[in-house]
């Protein structure tokens, strides 16, 4: 492609030293100032101060808004204000004000810097971070000298046996954090199921039977015996939680699932394998569980296995039969530690 | 390589770079979005003449002349009024296309026509009655809450603003659904929602939880107290609303402060 | 300095230099005056993004200490009867009760618990974008590599402090996120069934863990980030702020306006404007209605369970990876979760040790203090820009199920874009951002060489029709051509002077091979030199 140039000549920078040659992309240096018109014309900076000082008073006049929303609008108002919808009152007239009030005073701030105070460019020279020579130099003397008055290379020794009471001592403080909790020792093998116990409907607080559990829908149910207003109850559940859905006998791939349950009624843990969450997205029509969290998906209807996303084991299956009164019960406590898998766990 | 390179700054580089673009876009989104199909549920029979009329005309041409069901449409025989007056009182059925999840509409059908055939479905096996309104009148909505946490919230959301399942398939929003309609969504468990019947699920429990849900999705009852709801949707849409109206107007600021004030003469 | 009329007699101070002198006299704050008064800070708005990060970080800890006037951070059950109607009668923790308590009965406290989280959010995406730009334009280099790990460490520490704070109100979504803790902490080998039980003082949930949490979200993790961002400003004191290369902008300068009085009132304003600008987004948005999440339950859960945008890219990849277990001798490993531990550990530790290995491989001693235009680095432009489609690509799997719902695709789908993207979508961007920096690079030459294009097409005696380019000026030239262009190492020969055969070690094959993969001729586009420049003028 050809090109023209129009004004190259303008711009070439002018030799310094006659013979030296011409550095084409030389530094030209800083440009010289260029005034604004607050600089020039005494008009335009008065408005400019006017500008910054009206909003000064506005962030005044915003703060005793701010004084007035909190001492006048009761905290439970609720208003409707377009576009928002139903807001808290107070809320919206608080940090409104606040808002208002802050971003007066920043706004003032900086248009005063930008247009009154000085906006010429000043450069300031750096200085290498290293110390010169002679300064590493006496640096390195003095170490030297304080080391050798320490004697501390000289006498070995006394040398070894500081930097032992430093070590030690301080790694002593390890046993402190013993006592920030108990060993695992089997705690998180069980669970509050045993045989006999009741399912317990968490809606209703009443044994189930295996007529209350319809084919296609879900329960949630707890061991009989624990009550939401136990000490322990939060600890009980986050492992005891139980899910309940009764799948056609005809449906159900594995043999030992079905044997497990009564009459295709399947009672899994509620706790995801994967990390802990409470898995219960339940789809009747496939009979597939997804977690909430991770998406970790299991077949309810073949011994609650994993086939999809991060969870590494199938969903334990609790051993129910009904009772001599008729209510669904536990066989005896899940035959694998429910949740997340840990190093302890065997398979 | 080069000779993309040399005709990177061709005038037609950005269009053809857009479609280029649209092209995967669209192929992505074709690849990615759901194809599996929804099946209904399973069910029984009896003849009311009006419902059957209708349901011959709309009805019977994927779930087959008496209510047995096809490869189209599962069978009705025992789905009973409630599941009927659900799937076409919220627009579900008629299904318009196959998709991963048939979605609520607005219904085809008028109430009375959509109470007649719900009365010749009925009648093809017993099933759940449609409940009369002294069922799903609103309860307490304090114990609601936790019931809908225990039971609801895992797929519809803390607040009923829906989730997804599997597969393309979501648990949809519940607002604007009306207590009948929750009442029978618990009750029959329409498409892949399980079904919470009265014996496991008593009705003031639902009660319960409709009073809940109604409050819960009306604006009135539940304000956003500290402004907009962001879709009461998490910590993604604040998230997504932090880096562009927090850091976006930030940064905004920032290239106001760092900008030169303009000069009095222009260059 | 005196500029009091030679006429007075000796005159008593005024109040304020009496003041200085006596500051001086036991502080010597002349000294620190003179240094710091007039310090010169250059203009660019990428260099505001740092002040974000502070300015927030001031606010979270001012709304953090009203926060916990009323805040009891306690397991301790009660039945709620408060003001808020919906959760009468409910079993919460002390904690769950306080924090209704602040948003409904303190006067104001729901404005204090959403600018904190406002806040906190905008620290972490502005300490992260702050981060970028440092990266993007080099500014890491000597001298400032132990202010870029100060930096990083608080963008770490950022993160967590941030997660134990929304952790603590002990919502159904916070004991989502604590129970993921407990599943992840459980899955290090070896040792983490025993960590788990020291943290949580038993089993989960147990009563200890929000009182932990509790010292170590505004004591521990505040105190070392307060200690920090103080180091992290002195040293952008000492090292005095970098530039872009530009007219009188040298290496060996600073240009920009004094501390005193530009600065401090450009600075001391974005203070306000950056805490107004939360405050009215606290009064427009809500943040984490925890009311509405109800008290957190082990046996109850809500789907849209996400952690806070910046643990997002470790929930994506806590989601996409497939559920690995190895059962050996009576043990079981669980990968599935502790792989994505170990990634989330390792996507940040590359970004931190990014300085040191570019510094390895370029071999460069000398401090920097012009910063690079990112098209003039193209590997590290690249290698940055990589890592972020990485960070994005994750961030898009944490939050797959809103994306499965909102854009009506398979949330399965969506698992498996992200999985695939992972390991593909870095190489992609590597290889088209490192050839748009070339092609930015070629432009800037051709500018440099035959002027800018002006539009304007002139038609020649003879006929052919030409545009007509315009000479850049002296100052433009000057900017396009002030980088450096570093030269790949070359292999120390191989036989030394005294003919002696000397090993070359693998380190120094790897060192010349990474060399030249940043400096060779694939990897940059030669700038012009003096006598191509003087022949373009010419020709014509």
């Amino acid at each position: 492609m050809t090109h023209q140039d129009r004004n190259a000549a303008d711009h070439l920078p002018e030799s310094g030293k006659p013979g030296k040659a011409v550095d084409p992309f030389a530094d030209p240096g800083l440009p010289a100032h260029e005034p604004r018109r607050q600089d020039i014309d005494e008009l335009a900076a008065r408005h400019s101060e006017r500008v910054v000082t009206m909003f000064f008073l506005l962030a005044v006049v915003a703060a005793f808004a701010f004084i007035a929303c909190y001492v006048l609008i009761p905290k439970s108002k609720v208003v409707f204000i377009f576009p928002w919808g139903h807001v808290m009152a107070q809320n919206f007239g608080l940090g409104g004000t606040l808002g208002i009030a802050l971003l007066c005073i920043g706004v003032a701030a900086i248009h005063w810097a930008r247009t009154l105070m000085s906006d010429v460019e000043l450069p300031a020279e750096r200085h290498p971070i290293e110390a010169p020579p002679a300064v590493r130099q006496q640096v390195f003397d003095d170490f030297r000298q304080g080391a050798y008055e320490s004697g501390i290379g000289r006498r070995k020794m006394l040398r070894n046996a500081m930097l032992g009471a430093l070590t030690i001592v301080p790694l002593s403080a390890i046993v402190l954090f013993r006592d920030l909790g108990p060993l695992p020792e089997r705690k998180l093998e069980s669970t509050a199921w045993a045989n006999g116990k009741r399912l317990i409907n968490m809606n209703n607080d009443q044994p189930l039977r295996p007529e209350d559990i319809a084919v296609g829908s879900l329960t949630f149910a707890k061991p009989e015996g624990v009550q939401e207003s136990d000490a322990n109850f939060q600890e009980v559940m986050a492992k005891a939680a139980l899910m309940i859905v009764r799948i056609m006998p005809n449906n159900i791939k594995d043999k030992q699932s079905a044997d497990w349950g009564h009459q295709g009624i399947l009672a899994y843990s509620k706790i995801c394998t994967h990390v802990g969450c409470p898995i219960s997205l339940y789809e009747q029509q496939t009979h597939h569980v997804l977690c909430p969290c991770h998406q970790s998906t299991f077949d309810l209807a073949d011994g609650g296995r994993v086939i999809f996303g991060p969870a590494g084991h199938p969903l334990p299956q609790l051993r129910i039969a009904v009772n001599g009164q008729g209510y669904l019960s536990a066989l005896g406590d899940f035959d694998k530690p429910v949740g997340p898998g840990y190093w302890e766990r065997s398979a | 390589m080069e000779y993309l390179s040399a005709r990177r700054r061709h005038p037609l580089a950005a269009l053809v770079a857009l479609l280029i673009a649209l092209a995967a876009t669209g192929g992505l989104y074709a690849a990615l979005a759901p194809t599996q199909r929804a099946q209904a549920n399973p069910a029984q029979s009896l003849a009311i003449d009006q419902g059957k009329r209708l349901y011959d005309v709309g009805c019977a041409s994927c779930h087959g002349p008496s209510g047995q069901g096809s490869h189209n449409g599962p069978s009705l025989v025992g789905v009973g009024a409630a599941a009927v007056d659900f799937q076409m009182g919220t627009g579900r059925m008629p299904a318009q296309q196959p998709g991963a999840q048939v979605p609520k509409k607005r219904p085809v059908y008028p109430q009375p026509q959509i109470d007649q055939i719900a009365a010749y479905v009925a009648s093809l096996g017993p099933g759940p009655a449609i409940p009369n309104p002294s069922q799903y009148t609103p309860g307490d909505m304090a114990n609601g809450g936790q019931l809908f946490r225990t039971n609801c919230a895992q797929c519809h959301n803390f607040a009923g603003s829906g989730g997804a399942l599997s597969e393309g398939k979501f648990a949809p929003e519940l607002r604007g659904v009306s207590p009948k309609h929750i009442y029978e969504a618990m009750l029959t468990g329409p498409q892949n929602m399980p079904s919470f019947p009265d014996t496991t699920m008593p009705e003031p429990q639902k009660r319960d939880i409709i009073a809940y849900v109604t409050s819960a999705t009306d604006p009135a009852t539940f304000p956003s107290y500290g402004g907009l709801s962001l879709g009461w949707l998490g910590p993604v849409p604040e998230g997504l609303f932090g880096w562009i109206f927090g850091l976006g107007v930030l940064i905004a600021a920032s290239i106001w402060i760092a900008a030169r004030t303009a000069k009095a003469r222009k260059k | 300095m005196s500029t009091t009329p030679s006429t007075s007699r000796p005159q008593r101070p005024k109040a304020g230099e009496r003041l200085a002198d006596w500051a001086d006299g036991r502080l010597g704050v002349y000294t620190l005056a003179k240094a710091n008064l007039r310090k010169i800070f250059p203009d660019h708005w990428s260099f505001m993004l740092g002040e974000i990060c502070l300015y927030t970080f001031i606010i979270i800890v001012l709304t953090g200490v009203y926060l916990t006037l009323f805040f009891t951070p306690s397991l301790n059950e009660v039945v709620y009867h408060g003001s808020y109607k919906p959760m009468t009668g409910v079993r919460m923790s002390e904690a769950f009760k306080t924090t209704l308590d602040i948003t409904f009965d303190v006067r104001a406290g729901l404005l204090m618990r959403q600018i904190h989280h406002w806040s906190a959010i905008v620290f972490v995406a502005a300490m992260f974008v702050h981060m970028m730009r440092i990266l993007y334009t080099g500014a890491f280099r000597k001298p400032r590599e132990v202010n870029w790990l100060f930096g990083f460490l608080l963008l770490f520490l950022g993160q967590f402090d941030g997660f134990m704070g929304y952790s603590l109100p002990d919502d159904l979504l916070s004991g989502t996120g604590i129970r993921f803790l407990e599943g992840a902490v459980l899955s290090v080998p070896i040792v983490g069934t025993y960590l788990t039980l020291f943290f949580f003082g038993g089993q989960f949930p147990g009563t200890a863990f929000i009182p932990r949490l509790f010292t170590i979200h505004i004591l521990v993790i505040p105190g070392i980030m307060a200690g920090l961002v103080v180091a992290h400003l002195i040293l952008v004191f000492y090292h005095k702020h970098t530039q872009f290369a530009g007219p009188g902008r040298s290496e060996r300068n600073v240009v920009g306006m004094p501390l005193m009085p530009v600065y401090m009132a450009k600075a001391g304003g974005f203070f306000f404007l950056v805490f107004g600008a939360l405050s009215l987004i606290s009064a427009f948005a809500q943040v984490n209605p925890i009311w509405a999440y109800g008290p957190y339950r082990p046996d109850q859960v809500t789907t849209d369970a996400q952690p806070d945008w910046y643990m997002g890219f470790s929930e994506g990849l806590i989601r996409i990876m497939p559920g690995w277990e190895i059962h050996f001798l009576g043990h079981t490993l669980e990968l599935g979760v502790f792989i994505p531990l170990v990634v989330f550990i390792l996507v940040l530790v590359a970004i931190a040790v990014y300085p040191f290995i570019e510094s390895w491989i370029t071999g460069a001693k000398r401090e920097h203090h012009l910063l690079d235009r990112p098209r003039n680095a193209p590997v590290r432009t690249a290698l940055a820009t990589a890592w972020l489609a990485l960070y994005l690509v994750l961030l898009l799997g944490g939050g797959n199920d809103l994306f499965a719902t909102h854009f009506n695709l398979s949330i399965n789908a969506i698992t498996w874009f992200v999985r695939i993207g992972f390991f593909v979508l870095p190489v992609v961007v590597f290889i088209v951002v490192k050839r748009w920096c070339l092609g930015l690079q070629r432009r800037d030459r051709d500018k440099v060489l035959h002027g800018r294009e002006t539009g304007v097409i002139k038609r020649l005696p003879h006929g052919e029709f030409i545009e007509v380019h315009e000479r850049l000026s002296q100052e433009r030239l000057h900017e396009l051509t002030a980088h450096d262009q570093l030269k790949p190492l070359e292999l120390p020969p191989a036989v030394d002077e005294a003919g002696v055969e000397r090993k070359v070690t693998f380190g120094e094959k790897l060192r010349a091979r990474l060399s030249a993969a940043y400096y060779g001729e694939h990897s940059q586009v030669a700038k012009p030199t003096t006598k191509e420049f003087e022949e373009s003028t010419h020709h014509h």
